[in-house]
């Protein structure tokens, strides 16, 4: 999933700040997962803005509103009415769900409510990590499984680093270091000898690299 | 072509000696031959570090070229942090057309510990592939592309590598990784733990290793006793046992410099009775004066 975390409520409140009715819009799939954009965030949201800017003399009229996804035009437009009535919105999607309310939204203000951070999974409850970059060309067969491009600080194809100490990395000694991960998973299978061989340069074109990439599939066109 | 120094000394089975200096934090390139200057005579090279740590400094590249220039031969650091392989390549021909005949591959200090942690990282290609590079633009005379160079850059190819980083068991499959690469040498992290490094050498030599690349040992006398257990505690990849962090307390703190020397020339003792270690790397960190001394004091002076 993509995992985003909200921003801090005083950034929020400085970008409403002079409008006069705004709606929160959250995002029932990826975010609210991670509890940064779903229901009950965009509920706690409001009632933080209601009360903060009322205990600083503001009013501020202040909408909810949560679609399914608002990176697909068939769930945004169930907010259009709500929007129509407002002159900025609060989305609380990730950066995907932004930029398609914005572009079909384009008479209001769009405030981004949510930092979009990465694309990982629940390792448990409460924590959530980076699993992938979205490079365009998976390779992780060739590493056990563990992805190094997204998880070693340095991207090494052939690491681990100097850097790598008692299996954390040097960079966050909270982060496992993924290429201990990657020789742990070896040695336990017999291919530590599979290891040895040299992975040739990335082509980095799959990636962003090679500029916005597009997905397009005839076979789904109506 | 003619050999450079470093590996005329190797290449001929003598025991070599290389230091390092740090480029300047500035446009000062008086510094580098100062520092150099201490080193003149006594190294068969000076490693001329890219941006250690991080930190932004005169280039590796512009620095070793003053030192061509002193009539001294530079090993030319290269991060693969900074530059993604376009400029690499094109700082690889650069660094040959201005005398430049050694070069270390490394992927470099991650730039969080640096001086401008909010920088964006490179990180197009690792060390192994760019030892592959430079091994093919010399030997095939072709860049990455496979486009024909029309004058090979003929380096000397060096890599790091950390006997005291972990997986222990990985490390010399790291090495022969390095080596099936196309790597000349390897200048390893400083040596202090010898129990954990004889290991490691021992591994290599049953790999047939240390046959195919000269390994050259990392050594840094240690100033202090504070040195010594903030290197222990806070740098990834050191090792210090415990006994020499002991010797270094004991000793009175107006002495305490002397017996990190004295600790240095039985290290470098130490490591020249290791079956096939070709040489060692001094890393004296800010104190690039006290490198005759030691290379004198070890009896590896004068040198070839």
């Amino acid at each position: 999933m993509i995992v985003g975390e909200q921003k801090p409520l005083e950034e929020i409140k400085a970008k409403v700040d002079g409008y006069s009715k705004i709606l929160i819009l959250g995002c029932g799939t990826c975010v609210k997962t991670c509890f940064a954009g779903g229901e009950d965030e965009v509920a706690m949201l409001a009632l933080a803005l209601r009360l903060s800017l009322k205990m600083e003399g503001k009013s501020i009229r202040v909408e909810e509103q949560t679609v399914e996804r608002q990176c697909e035009d068939e769930f945004i437009k169930e907010a259009a009415a709500n929007i129509a009535d407002v002159k900025a919105v609060v989305s609380l999607a990730c950066g995907a769900g932004v930029q398609m309310v914005a572009s079909r939204f384009p008479q209001v203000s769009l405030l981004p409510g949510v930092n979009t951070t990465f694309i990982g999974i629940l390792e448990k409850a409460g924590l959530f990590t980076e699993k992938c970059l979205g490079c365009g060309n998976c390779v992780v067969d060739l590493f056990g499984g563990i992805c190094p491009i997204s998880r070693c600080a340095k991207k090494l194809f052939h690491g681990p680093c100097g850097g790598s100490s008692k299996g954390k990395c040097e960079v966050n000694a909270d982060t496992d270091c993924a290429w201990q991960l990657i020789v742990d998973h070896a040695a336990a299978t017999g291919q530590l000898d599979k290891l040895a061989e040299y992975v040739p340069p990335k082509d980095w074109r799959s990636s962003q690299a090679g500029g916005p990439r597009k997905v397009h599939r005839e076979d789904h066109e109506i | 072509m003619s050999r450079g120094k470093l590996e005329k000394t190797l290449g001929e089975g003598k025991f070599a000696v290389t230091a390092e200096i740090g480029p300047p934090r500035g446009a000062n390139a008086e510094v580098i031959r100062q520092k150099a200057g201490l080193l003149k005579g006594c190294v068969d090279a000076v490693n001329v570090t890219d941006n250690q740590t991080a930190i932004v400094r005169m280039s590796s590249i512009s620095a070793c070229a003053h030192v061509v220039q002193m009539g001294m031969e530079p090993v030319m650091q290269m991060v693969t942090r900074d530059r993604n392989r376009i400029a690499l390549q094109s700082d690889i021909m650069g660094a040959y057309s201005l005398g430049i005949r050694n070069m270390l591959c490394l992927s470099g200090d991650h730039q969080t510990f640096g001086s401008q942690p909010g920088a964006m990282n490179v990180f197009d290609i690792d060390s192994v592939h760019l030892i592959h590079t430079v091994k093919t633009m010399r030997d095939e005379g072709k860049d990455m592309s496979g486009y024909e160079l029309n004058v090979a850059p003929r380096m000397f190819i060096g890599a790091a590598e950390n006997p005291f980083a972990d997986p222990f068991e990985y490390r010399v499959i790291r090495l022969a990784k390095k080596v099936a690469a196309g790597v000349d040498f390897i200048q390893t992290q400083c040596v202090y733990d010898m129990v954990r490094f004889k290991e490691w050498m021992k591994q290599a030599r049953e790999r047939g290793l240390t046959e195919k690349v000269y390994i050259l040992a990392g050594v840094t006398p240690l100033k202090s006793a504070r040195m010594a257990k903030y290197m222990a505690s806070k740098v990834a990849g050191i090792m210090i046992p415990e006994q020499m962090i002991r010797r270094m307390e004991g000793a009175a703190k107006e002495t305490a410099a002397a017996e990190g020397i004295k600790i240095c020339l039985e290290t470098i003792q130490e490591l020249r009775e290791i079956p096939g270690l070709a040489g060692i790397h001094i890393m004296a960190i800010e104190w690039e004066e006290k490198v005759a001394e030691i290379v004198k004091d070890a009896g590896l002076y004068p040198r070839p």
